[in-house]
């Protein structure tokens, strides 16, 4: 149940955590016994996390879908699916790491799983960029989508990124190009697509993966149309006023089945994903093994018309003249 | 994602207008010269001393672009709605209303079809001026029924683009008129029918990034601001200086994103052209 990263909301936590651990190091030399202390501290511990992760705001969900040791795409892939072959590049100007993906096997059948990936350390953080993709990753992406189309392969992506890659070469190769073409191929695929929220769902650079049949989120995922920093930044013209942007955005699982984005939140365990992640893949793969033979009973074309409609009757106003 | 730089974007209420008021003169805020208003009306609302292209309204788009300024406007009924309960420094429901008057509007953009240079076409072109041009559930809805319309009619669709992105207020919910939009393009692709984009300053972050940049041709106006990210994000976030005339029209030429730059005067003309070469005699 513990971590090396507390979350500034965790730290009431973290310190009996402390406590513990001080209690632990003085029973050692033999002098005290401390076996009870501890087991009461530890019950504390639990309750207390139980209580804090009952009640999270919107801003805080966000951390936690950001946490550093939350499993990321390729955990999920390689838990989840077998035998999965990494397939890379764009074959157009270059691999971009911030995009997994390749050929495996749920409960048996071959499928194209492919996602955002973050790094885990420093330098893979950077090979990774951040989990912000460059239009070739995009490319990669659609590349992997069109050959599970071409081979009658079921396509699952897992989202996790905070954006697009907002640089120089990204503009200049055409990041706008390459999201905008994954969202017209993607809603035309003749195959079951499943995408699933597993972290940070950042705006364009999320939903170009994301045009699917059905989507999963993760209970402490988030999918928003603007960081909740960058709009505050622009609206609030206060960056720090992102817990009030994380609440107002609607930016959280339960509101985005509400508002007809997601279709099925995959609980979480007390504390997070990372916490217990055995856990996460087992009911993610229930999840994902239930959700696909679903889409398979469909005939393809009623799969495709229901995905442009699924999308075609989202959105909200006033039309007086219906 | 930070899509827009703050002041181009801004939902209405601090941007700057390219066109001071002064009565009967305007001043162009490229050469700063001051010019006779009917002189700018004349020549398409662009600058007669420098050619700079002034922003205009949906209205006088459609205006200059169909066949004796005639068109039949569709889904004029359709209002926005703040389906979040979005509050930032004023409510969503307040800005929606003060734009409707301010820019004269329900919302960002106008659709009709109509005909240029005898062609037929369904046609949607966007009103900055309305929370910059920024794409929420209304956008999305009028641009979809506008494709889905040009497959009714077997017509071409132009878009006349012109937007800070998606709008933030409508959270989620703008950012799925992307995949709506691109969704009803695909359609009208399988239907064998053309798509003309027309990128008019500004064009960035959502709509760049969905039906703007899946044109069949892409055309450009002179210096107009194209790209994804908003300038002042990647200059934030590489910590450099930005190439010189970066995401704008002529440098998205060079690097293969646009097919030409377009003079507004040239426009109608070009459009036609292209209508009548892609729709293969189709009227």
């Amino acid at each position: 149940m513990t971590t090396r990263h507390w979350l500034e909301f965790e730290k009431p936590v973290e310190d009996v955590y402390r406590k513990i651990d001080e209690l632990a190091g003085s029973s050692a030399d033999g002098s005290y016994r401390h076996g009870e202390e501890i087991q009461k501290l530890e019950k504390k511990a639990e309750h207390l996390l139980k209580e804090i992760y009952s009640k999270l705001t919107p801003w805080q969900i966000t951390m936690v879908a950001r946490h550093a040791e939350r499993p990321y795409t390729l955990d999920y892939i390689k838990n989840i699916f077998d035998g999965f072959i990494e397939l890379h590049g764009d074959r157009r100007f270059k691999d971009d790491p911030a995009i997994a993906g390749g050929i495996a096997r749920l409960d048996g059948i071959p499928v194209v799983a492919l996602g955002h990936q973050k790094g885990r350390n420093t330098k893979e953080k950077i090979r990774r960029n951040f989990g912000m993709p460059n239009p070739e990753g995009y490319r990669k992406a659609l590349r992997l989508m069109e050959l599970a189309e071409r081979f009658s392969m079921p396509l699952f992506t897992f989202i996790d990124t905070p954006g697009a890659y907002p640089g120089v070469g990204a503009e200049e190769r055409g990041q706008s190009e390459a999201i905008a073409y994954n969202l017209l191929r993607m809603s035309e695929l003749k195959i079951p697509v499943v995408a699933t929220v597993i972290g940070e769902g950042g705006s364009g650079g999320a939903l170009a993966i994301g045009v699917a049949d059905r989507v999963l989120m993760l209970e402490y995922s988030t999918y928003s149309v603007i960081s909740p920093e960058g709009c505050a930044a622009i609206l609030w013209k206060d960056g720090a006023k992102a817990d009030i942007a994380a609440k107002s955005l609607k930016i959280n699982a339960p509101e985005l089945l509400r508002l007809g984005v997601a279709n099925t939140i995959i609980k979480e365990p007390i504390g997070g994903a990372h916490r217990e992640p055995e856990t996460v893949y087992k009911d993610m793969k229930t999840a994902l093994v239930a959700t696909l033979k679903d889409l398979s009973a469909m005939p393809v074309d009623k799969l495709v018309e229901q995905r442009y409609q699924r999308f075609r009757s989202i959105g909200a106003f006033y039309d007086k003249g219906a | 994602m930070i899509w827009f730089k703050k002041d181009i974007l801004a939902n209405g209420e601090d941007v700057k207008s390219v066109r001071v008021p002064l009565g009967l003169w305007i001043k162009c805020e490229d050469c700063g010269d001051i010019i006779y208003k009917k002189d700018a009306e004349k020549n398409f609302d662009v600058c007669p001393k420098c050619g700079h292209h002034f922003r205009v309204s949906a209205r006088v788009r459609l205006s200059m672009t169909m066949d004796d300024g005639v068109f039949k406007e569709h889904d004029a009924d359709i209002e926005p709605v703040d389906a979040l309960e979005f509050k930032d420094l004023k409510k969503y429901k307040d800005r929606i209303r003060s734009s409707q008057k301010d820019a004269d509007i329900k919302d960002a953009l106008i659709s009709c079809d109509g005909h240029i240079n005898g062609h037929r076409a369904s046609v949607a072109a966007f009103d900055f001026s309305f929370m910059g041009g920024s794409m929420g559930s209304v956008v999305g809805e009028k641009i979809t029924r506008a494709v889905e319309r040009a497959i009714r009619l077997k017509c071409a669709v132009i878009i006349f683009s012109a937007s800070g992105g998606a709008r933030m207020q409508e959270g989620i919910l703008s950012l799925m008129q992307m995949a709506k939009t691109s969704a009803a393009l695909a359609r009208l692709k399988s239907a064998g029918l053309p798509y003309i984009s027309v990128l008019t300053d500004p064009t960035m972050g959502g709509v760049t990034a969905s039906f703007a940049m899946l044109g069949d041709v892409i055309v450009a106006e002179p210096k107009a601001l194209i790209g994804f990210a908003g300038p002042r994000v990647i200059a934030e976030t590489i910590r450099q200086k930005l190439p010189e005339g970066f995401q704008r029209s002529e440098y998205l030429l060079e690097h293969g994103m646009v097919d030409m730059i377009v003079e507004r005067k040239m426009m109608k003309d070009t459009l036609g052209n292209l209508l009548a070469m892609l729709s293969r005699g189709k009227r």
